[in-house]
Parts: C-alpha cells; sequence; structure tokens
C-alpha cells in the first residue's frame, strides 16, 4: 500500500468540496478517480499534493503522514502532479521547465540537464526540447506538464485529465504514455471524465458523487453499479 | 539539444567579456569631463537596474522600493568614514551587505503578499525610509552628509581632478552585476526564481521553495543596490535623503531594466546605455526652456517602447537571432 487517505474533508466557505472521503492506492496500480463535475475530484488532488490541507482525516504516505505539509515536502516525498488547465513556465524551453522537475533531484544544472533531456526522450518531447514552452500544441502541453512531473522522479503521479479534450488519436498516445509511465514503476492516480477512455486503463477506479465516494472497485463492476448510473445520467437509466 | 543552453552560455559569457573590453578602453580617448561623467553614471545605473532585474526581472517580485537599499548603502559607507574613518573602499561592501539586510527584512512580511501589493509595499517601505533619515539627526536630517575630501586614495575612493578611477570602479561594479545576473541565470536557483515568475503553483508542485526563493533573490539585489549606493556617495561626495532615498529613485533604478527588458541578461546595461544619455542630453538641451520638458521626452520614450515593444529593447536582438534561427 503507498498512499492512503483516511478520512478527508474539506469545505471551501460552504461548499463541502470532498466529505469523509477513503480509500487507498496500492504499489504499481493506476487508480482512476471518476465522477462528474463538482464531485471533488480535483479538490481531492489538491488535498493529496499539498496544495490545500484537509479541514478533517489524513493522508498517509508509506505510513508516513503528509497531509497539511505543504506542496514542497509532498514533492520531496514522491509525489507529483499534472494540472487541468496546464501551467507551462511560458518564458522557458521545454528543456528549462523540466529542468525545473528535474532540480528537485539534482543539484547542479548540468545532471539535471541530463536528467530532463531523458525525461524528455521518454515523453517523446525531445525534438521540442529548445522550442519556447508557449509554442507547444495543447497536446504537447500536456505531455510537457506530464515530463516535468516526471522529472521530480515521484513514486506517485496524479494525472488531471490530462486526456480529456484531446482527439481519439492523441488520446491513444496519452493512453500509451500513461501505461509506460507505470511500466517505470510509478504508481498512477487519474482524473478523467472520458469513461470509455479510463476504464480500460485503470485496474480500479474511485468514484466520486457530490464530494463522497460512491463506489470503489474494478471498471466491469462499476459500469454496472446502479448508484453510478444514477448519478451520471439520472434515474430513468437504471435497469430495473 | 543539450548544448543548446550550454552553447548560449557560454556565448553570453564572450559577449560579456568583449564588452567589458571595450568599455575598459572607451574612455581612454574621451577627454571631456562632461562625457567621461556621462558614461560613469550608465555604468552605475547599468548595475543598479542589474541589481533591480535579479528580483524584479528573474523572480518577478516587482520592488518600487530599492531606494531604500540605495540609500542605506550610501549612508553606511559614508558615515563609517565621516564619523570612523572606515575606508570606503571595504566599507561599501559593509552598505552592500546593509541593503541586502535591508532587502530580507523588508521581504520577510511583504513576500506573504502577492503580485500587485508586493509592489505597492515596496512604495510605503521606501517611502518609510525616506522619511525616517530626513527627521534623523544622528544621520545628518534633511541637511544631509558632506564626505570630507582627504587626498586621492583608492582606499578612500577619492579622486580631486580625476574621472578615470571612477569609470574603472563603476565599470567593475556593472560587470560584477551582470556576472552574478549570469551565473544565476544557469543554476538552480535562476531555475526556481523564473519558476516563481511564470506560475507559482505549479513551481512549487515541483518542489521549488517559494519564499526562500524571493529572499535569496531580495538579499542579492539589495546587496549589489547597496553598493551601488555606496560608490554613489562616494563618487558625488554629499548624500541628502532627497538625493538617495527619494520614490523616485527607486523608479529610476528600475526603468532600465523595463526599457531594456525584464529578466534577460543584458536588458538592463541596454537600457542604461539607451536611457542615461537621453536623459542627460534631454536635460542639457531642454532642461533650461521649459519646466519638466526634458522629463517629457523620457516619459515619451519609454510609452513608445512600452507600445511597440513590450518585451523590451534587447527583443529587437532575440527576434533577428530566432529568425536566423527558423531559417
Amino acid at each position: 500500500m503507498l498512499l492512503e487517505v483516511r478520512g478527508l474533508s474539506k469545505s471551501f466557505g460552504g461548499v463541502a468540496a470532498n466529505v469523509d472521503i477513503s480509500f487507498v492506492v496500492e504499489q504499481g496500480e493506476i487508480l482512476g478517480l471518476i465522477g462528474p463535475n463538482g464531485a471533488g475530484k480535483t479538490s481531492l488532488f489538491n488535498s493529496i499534493s499539498g496544495e490545500v490541507t484537509p479541514d478533517a482525516g489524513e493522508i498517509l504516505l508509506d505510513g508516513r503522514r503528509i497531509s497539511g505539509l505543504g506542496p514542497v515536502a509532498c514533492a520531496e516525498a514522491g509525489i507529483a502532479r499534472t494540472f487541468q488547465v496546464v501551467r507551462s513556465f511560458d518564458s522557458m524551453t521545454v528543456l528549462e521547465n523540466v529542468m525545473v522537475g528535474a532540480f528537485a533531484r539534482h543539484r547542479t544544472s548540468r545532471a539535471a540537464m541530463a536528467a530532463a533531456g531523458d525525461v524528455l526522450e521518454f515523453c517523446g518531447l525531445a525534438p521540442r526540447a529548445g522550442r519556447p514552452a508557449w509554442s507547444l500544441s495543447p497536446p504537447e502541453k500536456r505531455r510537457l506538464e506530464v515530463a516535468r512531473a516526471l522529472a521530480t522522479q515521484p513514486r506517485l503521479l496524479l494525472l488531471d485529465e490530462m486526456l480529456t479534450g484531446l482527439t481519439p488519436t492523441e488520446a491513444q498516445s496519452g493512453v500509451q504514455l500513461i501505461r509506460d509511465v507505470r511500466a517505470r514503476g510509478v504508481t498512477v492516480i487519474m482524473v478523467e471524465h472520458v469513461m470509455e477512455v479510463v476504464l480500460p486503463l485503470v485496474g480500479r477506479a474511485v468514484v466520486l458523487n457530490l464530494g463522497r465516494v460512491l463506489t470503489i472497485g474494478r471498471p466491469e463492476e462499476i459500469v454496472k453499479n446502479p448508484e453510478v448510473i444514477r448519478a451520471y445520467l439520472g434515474d430513468r437509466y437504471v435497469a430495473h | 539539444m543539450e548544448n543548446g543552453i550550454l552553447a548560449r552560455r557560454r556565448r553570453e559569457l564572450i559577449t560579456g567579456a568583449v564588452v567589458l573590453a571595450a568599455l575598459a578602453v572607451l574612455p581612454l580617448p574621451i577627454a571631456d569631463v562632461y562625457t567621461r561623467n556621462l558614461i560613469i553614471i550608465t555604468l552605475l545605473f547599468a548595475g543598479l537596474a542589474q541589481a533591480w532585474n535579479i528580483l524584479g526581472g528573474y523572480c518577478g517580485q516587482i520592488s518600487l522600493g530599492h531606494a531604500l537599499y540605495f540609500g542605506a548603502g550610501a549612508y553606511v559607507a559614508t558615515l563609517l568614514f565621516v564619523n570612523a574613518g572606515f575606508p570606503p573602499l571595504i566599507g561599501m561592501f559593509v552598505g552592500g551587505a546593509v541593503g541586502g539586510l535591508l532587502a530580507l527584512l523588508v521581504g520577510w512580511p511583504c513576500f506573504r503578499l502577492s503580485g500587485h501589493y508586493y509592489a505597492i509595499a515596496t512604495v510605503v517601505v521606501g517611502e518609510i525610509g525616506y522619511l525616517l533619515f530626513l527627521n534623523w539627526d544622528y544621520v545628518g536630517g534633511a541637511t544631509g552628509v558632506y564626505v570630507p575630501f582627504k587626498g586621492d586614495s583608492w582606499l578612500a575612493l577619492q579622486f580631486k581632478t580625476q574621472k578615470l578611477p571612477y569609470h574603472y570602479v563603476t565599470l567593475a561594479f556593472a560587470a560584477a552585476a551582470w556576472f552574478a545576473a549570469w551565473l544565476i541565470e544557469g543554476s538552480r536557483w535562476g531555475f526556481a526564481w523564473r519558476a516563481v515568475r511564470d506560475d507559482v503553483v505549479a513551481a512549487r508542485s515541483l518542489g521549488v521553495r517559494v519564499f526562500a526563493s524571493k529572499m535569496a533573490a531580495a538579499a542579492i539585489s539589495g546587496f549589489f543596490t547597496g553598493l551601488g549606493g555606496a560608490i554613489f556617495a562616494q563618487y558625488v561626495g554629499y548624500i541628502d535623503p532627497e538625493s538617495v532615498l527619494g520614490g523616485q529613485f527607486s523608479i529610476l533604478i528600475a526603468l532600465p531594466a523595463v526599457l531594456g527588458g525584464v529578466g534577460t541578461l543584458w536588458g538592463p546595461v541596454v537600457g542604461a546605455a539607451v536611457l542615461m544619455p537621453v536623459s542627460e542630453l534631454s536635460r542639457s538641451y531642454l532642461g533650461g526652456s521649459g519646466r519638466g520638458f526634458d522629463l517629457m521626452l523620457y516619459g515619451a520614450l519609454i510609452v513608445v517602447v512600452a507600445l511597440a515593444r513590450p518585451q523590451g529593447l534587447v527583443s529587437l536582438l532575440g527576434r533577428r537571432r530566432e529568425r536566423a534561427r527558423a531559417a
């Protein structure tokens, strides 16, 4: 067990984004985090990556409490993330963007540059290394987010809607990238709307609805679960 | 690809060495004191703007209170000399250290503010410094401090008639600030600072310590600004709160960097090389004709650059290079 979320709750003002969420993530798996808009997926990511502190509950990485320690400590502990709306460093080149991540593990710029070069190669962005980050196409920017996160040598990678809005071909190569990442020994949690893309990829999925865990299970169980169908499609689609 | 960055850095270092060598011989054929003085002021501002650029450009923390560090450096070095006989050649580093320390003190509360609020806070802090010195009798209050002349000496940084020594002092200052920026650009810090400037949330998700980055940038920036203040004080031989701590001075330090290109190695240098002569010439030709006419010209130049080249003057060079690469 790599990550454990225990009874996590987080409210923003009067809005309960996450309520009493508990689940575990096994070493080496790809876990899906799905649910309709506003289910609290990104909010949960923000807690796991240390960007926000949960109001209640705790998050353990390898049995060590990481909730409330802040994003820098979480990055050092081995948690990396991508953002739903890409946040590239637009005044820098693609290589320099990834070097920022690589500096989390390397002191000298020579070492960081070499590590960043390897990651770019892995993510298929090596031909773009010298380009300014702003000039990349949207799917390339998503890849850059992944590359930058991987450069911190994470044990757990959080992907926030990495495949959303891509064409089927682009999404397919994104799926391959995620498989490759897992093959490297990195555990992945991915937030995704597009069920047909996520479900074949993940071993298990956590379904959130209105801030709570609706169900946790294997993809084939989840698509048959009446609660899930109700949450996504409404009552009248539930088979009786 | 990897060599792209290293090659660019080597090219910049070579360019820097060539420019340094050219500037070292530049004043030799110029006998005219007025022009020599103009070059000295330009070099001083190239260094000051680079110091500002280290915090405002690379780290993206816009400070409009740098006069505080400048004035502190000027006062510390001067008072050490006047009251304790401490040689300004060494005292200027004490002045620089005090400038850096003050920048840390200002940064401690103010870096918790983001964006425009930091800039506004620095304006206020700068103004407080000005008022403090204006009403502080020990440091001469509004009357200021004269630096007594004790004969030509490098240790005291005093030269009765010669301009040449100060050419080299200010050149060394500008070169040191430039070299510091060059080192930072290629280091772990430089990457962290630029990441902080571009996107704070992404930066910290990658393990960048945002607050510490800003503090480090502020300390280095404050140090060089204080150093420049100490040199200025010895050069001019007289300081008062108006001349070294006034709010307009904070703007003057930032302007060459803004005009030349923030967050670039050559922006502050190019900006100072354009701005200082324009300001000096417009003052001598237009300053007497009508009040503030020179400042209007100065302001118009900045507006034109801001509209036509928002990335600063150095982007003219960058664009040509990019086009050459694309071809």
